[in-house]
């Protein structure tokens, strides 16, 4: 079992309460997912020649600012670090692929949990409302946002294991369910060159959605196309730069409700996490059909 | 257990006027109000359990239930319980005797198991709502969701709205009425129960068919329409029920595993 959260604000002047409004979505799917979360928010994009890591030390204490200057040795340009403890957002204007490469070689305590030019990424282990305080997830403001609370059933509780999966840039996937064909998925995607970090179901689904965006699919079409490709029980909830999508199995096995307003879109596993919002009581509330895909736009 | 079955055996429409009328009614006691924001769930539900029954409070309110799960489970008293906002899961399940009347949504699995009694969703009721339920009846305004009166056992279940895919999946008794549509495989592997349904069918599942609608359909379709408020007219329906192939091992059919 897990909860998903999902929440995009559809007025600018709300960007800067998404992380007050979500806190309490959150830790309202704590008992669907007690041992994880973690989130993807999406920001107003850095300038085309930057691109922003979000880094994850664990347990490891990484001295930041040391970082930074051993960075700044190695790579030209301009870089800048926001540091949450154990989690740091590194913003570049070297080659992310190249700080990613770097960054695998020479701090290997360290996790790379997203690139982009609009994403910031914080997961952990622990209880929902832990990590939600730990990095200060209240003060956090953006368009959209997607969390996840996690029960883990078929793989190990790790901060990598933990939701949002991302692949690529600026795009993450959190997942309620289970997929049976994993495996097979990742025996397809390995000889194109796409690698794993871990052993999880979701993180195939994942690679596979960013391997068809890359290959000129839209979202919308890459999800379609996991119809025939992924195999098991699923509601996906996806960010890019600028879109949430939300998708069920065949079966509609995992539970989700949708909550419109004119200000915003609210997602979660279950009604108890939308129960709080502002005007509620007027949202359009529905739960989202066994393969029917509905996205929205910042 | 033989309360249980004699409700079970016998079609709503057809019980004493006194057995449908509101408790309330009869006892006239002052209602009972909860308020979820503040009040704990275990607390509303052993008063339902307990203290309603023995001091005779017939009608309960619910007020912002906010989704929680469980809500007025295994109630086994003629009360009045009316909940006004969305509920989670499980509401209403194991119900006997009781009227529950969600005045909003309902999430997963409602009035799961029923074995008599009443229950109410206005609003539309999340997957597997009447699962397994025995007796009584469940009365459901908008939409319900997949595998609606799955594994039916008995009770009555009439959907203003439409119903998803796997509805009245190898349910065994008693009836379903479906206002609106159905999606994949209405009545999969049906035994006795019988689908009533007014509008589109994507498909049907294994062994269900189309029947002719007999008077004794339509009289009974209009006392299920009746008790659950409603003013379609059943000579828009047609009759779903098992064409019985699945009843027996054929050992001369070309089985192929």
């Amino acid at each position: 079992m897990c909860g998903i959260v999902g929440l995009l604000v559809k007025k600018p002047g709300l960007r800067a309460s998404l992380g007050a409004l979500m806190v309490p979505m959150l830790t309202g799917m704590t008992e669907r997912g007690p041992d994880s979360a973690g989130l993807a928010v999406y920001t107003t994009p850095v300038a085309d020649r930057f691109a922003k890591l979000s880094l994850y030390s664990g347990q490891h204490a990484v001295e930041w600012s040391a970082l930074l200057g051993r960075i700044s040795e190695a790579f030209a340009g301009e870089h800048e670090i926001a540091t949450h403890g154990n989690q740091a957002v590194l913003t570049t204007s070297a080659d992310p692929d190249a700080v990613v490469g770097w960054l695998k070689s020479h701090v290997a305590a360290l996790a790379v949990l997203s690139v982009g030019q609009s994403i910031d990424l914080y997961k952990d282990v622990g209880a929902p409302a832990d990590i939600a305080r730990r990095y200060e997830f209240e003060a956090l403001a953006g368009s959209h946002l997607v969390a996840h609370t996690r029960m883990a059933t078929e793989s190990a509780v790790t901060p990598a294991h933990a939701h949002p999966f991302t692949a690529g840039r600026d795009f993450c996937l959190v997942h309620n369910g289970s997929l049976s064909n994993p495996h097979l998925v990742r025996k397809h995607l390995e000889p194109l060159g796409i690698e794993f970090e871990t052993d999880n179901d979701t993180e195939a689904a994942c690679r596979f959605f960013e391997w068809r965006l890359r290959e000129g699919d839209d979202l919308r079409q890459a999800v379609a196309r996991g119809f025939r490709e992924l195999d098991g029980f699923y509601t996906f909830l996806m960010g890019t730069q600028n879109e949430m999508l939300i998708v069920r199995d065949a079966f509609a096995c995992k539970p989700a409700v949708v909550a419109e307003t004119d200000d915003y879109v609210a997602i979660a596993s279950e009604f108890r996490s939308l129960a709080h919002l502002p005007d509620i009581g007027h949202a359009t509330l529905f739960e989202p059909k066994p393969e029917e895909i509905y996205s929205w736009q910042i | 257990m033989a309360n249980m079955n004699s409700a079970a055996e016998r079609p709503a429409t057809e019980r004493p006027a006194a057995e449908r009328s509101s408790p309330v009614e009869r006892q006239g006691a002052q209602p009972r109000e909860f308020d979820l924001s503040r009040d704990a769930l275990r607390q509303l539900n052993l008063f339902l359990h307990k203290d309603a029954v023995r001091d005779g409070v017939g009608q309960v309110r619910v007020h912002n239930p906010d989704g929680a799960h469980s809500i007025a489970c295994g109630l086994n008293a003629e009360l009045d319980v009316q909940i006004h906002g969305h509920v989670g899961y499980y509401v209403a399940g194991m119900n006997q005797h009781a009227s529950v009347t969600v005045h909003g949504n309902a999430g997963p699995g409602a009035a799961e198991n029923m074995m008599s009694g009443r229950v109410h969703v206005k609003g539309f009721a999340s997957t597997a709502a009447g699962a397994s339920a025995h007796g009584g009846l469940l009365i459901i305004d908008g939409d319900a969701s997949l595998r609606c009166g799955i594994s039916l056992k008995g009770a009555d279940i009439v959907v203003g709205g439409s119903v998803g895919s796997f509805s009245a999946f190898m349910a065994q008794a008693g009836r379903m009425v479906v206002c609106g549509d159905a999606e994949d495989a209405l009545g999969d592997s049906l035994y006795e129960a019988v689908i009533y349904v007014r509008g589109k069918v994507r498909s049907l599942g294994a062994d269900a068919r189309y029947e002719p609608m007999t008077d004794a359909d339509r009289a009974a379709l209009k006392g299920l329409l009746t008790a659950a408020g409603r003013v379609e007219d059943p000579a828009d329906f047609k009759r779903v029920a098992s064409a019985k192939s699945l009843y027996h091992w054929h050992a001369d059919a070309d089985q192929e595993y």
